[in-house]
């Protein structure tokens, strides 16, 4: 199943930054981790990643460090901040309240929920 | 395989020097995609793709390099201002880069120790304003000696007649304060301006191209060098008024030092300037030549009432004259100037229409002050000062009529524009000839008066 834009858009940042206080990753590492957890679901643009890590570190949510890779290129990896963890904890509330609603409205149609992996 | 693999570092070689075109994306950025891409090609060669399929998903899973690079822009809008690298990152290995920095600033200090030497040898007589543009020239011709690597051949072409030039302003035997004295030196920074050209052009002064390079260059260095210009007066002007608070006298300090080394060496750091930044940053000659040549339309039009509204040409005082010839220089510089930003190819349009109109008013004026000029030499005989006023008069009235015909046939779509630039350009040799007349000729005909 494919996500909609805009819906991909939205969770973005809450996405990388829940992924990156697992741990400082690389913007590849990134982006297969986001497949792993949308099941192929979510298809970003991968050039699109960038920008947004730039636009997260200019916020003081991450900050960066060049690091060498397996193969001796040069690497740029990204770890969540305390700044970053706060603003984490804000997506993940209004996050959860948008699900919640969702939820009421999917149970009062009767519909089967198909809701996993968004809270 | 190996050739397979070969291939494949080609292919990621192009599409770097293709993302290193985009300004939003800083080299780091492209390391950091390129990191990317490999990573994203081993995964898809994992899979069992092959070299060249691999690199096409990745590609393809980057996304549109336009829609990627304008998001970059958008996170960085400050890289598409911050582009002029004036030290660049020492990548090419030839030329250490700080090279060029050192030379300009022992250039800048050079003639900034001649204007001084020059004052103390000749103090603060007219001597010294005749051998100005000697003393400072040789720096800047000595830039694009050193920058275009030019050979001795058009060394020589400078070296000969910048000697001849001084033997003469410093041999003839001026009158004290005389009007050919004056004239002298008002007219040699214009042949020395010209051979400045000449080493611009590094010796290939017959081009059309390069001429018109040189006046686009002419006009940039003026826009930087009154830039910080300004700067340099705003610091000066601070500083002065602290010190006057606190009770030090600084102008001594700034007339024996500041200026005579901030004066000249401002003149080679902005020549500098202009060579550094003219592949990286966007002209703002044509956004100039758009305000301002309507602008001196309106001037130009005032000024004709005016004439038209002061009665006889024998009654204009000889300042106004004056201040009119520094004028129609101003309007042709202007001309030339807004010619070289022009795209050549583009079709007449509405600013060329106000261009020749510009050049009509202009040569009103032109020949408004030639009938003034003859009659009040009809009335009050000939002078040094009425003859070269005459002369570069004539020479102006020849450029501008020629320039109004052909701006015609351009705007009717019977000539090119190029035919208008070409004129431009090779008439220019003709005021470097007219200003050696006047600072050869003209003295011992007038008998150094």
């Amino acid at each position: 199943m494919r996500i909609d834009k805009d819906l991909v858009a939205a969770s973005a940042t809450p996405l990388v930054l829940g992924i990156l206080s697992d741990g400082d990753l690389y913007g590849y590492a990134i982006l297969k981790r986001v497949s792993e957890l949308s099941g192929g679901g979510m298809q970003w643009t991968d050039g699109m990643l960038y920008p947004l890590l730039h636009r997260l570190e200019r916020l003081g949510y991450v900050s960066s460090s060049w690091g060498t890779s397996e193969a001796g290129r040069r690497r740029k990896h990204y770890a969540i901040t305390p700044a970053g963890r706060d603003a984490l904890a804000e997506r993940q509330q209004q996050w959860t309240v948008v699900a919640e609603a969702l939820r009421q409205v999917w149970r009062t149609q009767g519909s089967p929920a198909p809701m996993e992996g968004w809270a | 395989m190996m050739e397979q693999h070969a291939e494949l570092e080609a292919q990621i070689d192009r599409w770097r020097g293709y993302v290193q075109r985009s300004q939003a994306i800083s080299p780091a950025d492209v390391d950091e995609l390129e990191d990317h891409l490999r990573e994203q090609i081993a995964d898809r060669q994992a899979t069992g793709l092959d070299d060249d399929e691999a690199f096409l998903v990745a590609i393809k899973r980057l996304g549109n390099l336009d829609a990627v690079s304008r998001e970059f822009a958008r996170e960085h809008s400050e890289r598409l201002w911050k582009q002029l690298v004036l030290v660049p990152e020492a990548s090419d290995g030839d030329t250490p880069p700080w090279r060029e920095l050192a030379v300009v600033l022992a250039l800048a200090v050079g003639a900034g120790v001649a204007v001084k030497a020059g004052f103390a040898l000749f103090g603060d007589s007219t001597a010294l304003t005749r051998n100005l543009g000697l003393l400072i020239f040789p720096f800047l011709a000595g830039y694009f000696v050193w920058k275009r690597r030019l050979t001795s051949q058009v060394a020589a072409m400078l070296l000969i007649p910048f000697a001849a030039l001084a033997v003469v302003l410093n041999a003839y035997p001026f009158a004290s304060g005389g009007s050919t004295e004056v004239l002298a030196a008002l007219h040699a920074p214009v042949i020395l301006w010209l051979l400045a050209g000449v080493a611009y052009v590094g010796g290939r002064w017959t081009s059309d191209k390069r001429r018109m390079d040189f006046v686009r260059f002419t006009g940039e260095l003026a826009i930087y060098y009154t830039l910080i210009a300004l700067g340099g007066a705003v610091l000066i002007a601070l500083t002065l008024a602290t010190l006057q608070v606190v009770g030090v006298d600084f102008e001594p300090v700034l007339e024996d030092w500041i200026l005579p080394f901030a004066v000249p060496g401002a003149l080679v750091v902005a020549t500098w300037l202009v060579e550094a930044k003219q592949q990286v940053v966007e002209n703002i000659a044509p956004v100039l030549t758009r305000i301002f040549t309507p602008l001196t339309v309106a001037m130009l039009l005032v000024l004709l009432a005016v004439i038209a509204t002061a009665g006889g040409f024998v009654d204009i005082d000889r300042n106004l004259l004056i201040l009119m010839d520094a004028i129609l220089v101003l309007v042709l510089c202007l001309l030339l100037y807004s010619i070289s930003a022009r795209d050549s190819l583009a079709p007449p349009g509405l600013f060329d229409a106000l261009q020749l109109v510009l050049v009509v008013a202009a040569l009103a004026v032109d020949a408004a002050m030639l009938t003034a000029m003859l009659t009040r030499i009809a009335e009050f005989g000939s002078s040094p000062n009425k003859i070269a006023a005459l002369g570069l008069n004539l020479l102006l009235l020849v450029h501008l009529l020629r320039a109004a015909w052909l701006a015609v046939g351009f705007l009717r779509g019977r000539r090119s524009f190029a035919s208008l630039e070409r004129w431009q350009t090779r008439y220019l040799p003709v005021y470097g000839v007219w200003a050696a007349v006047v600072v050869v000729i003209f003295p011992p005909v007038f008998g150094f008066l």
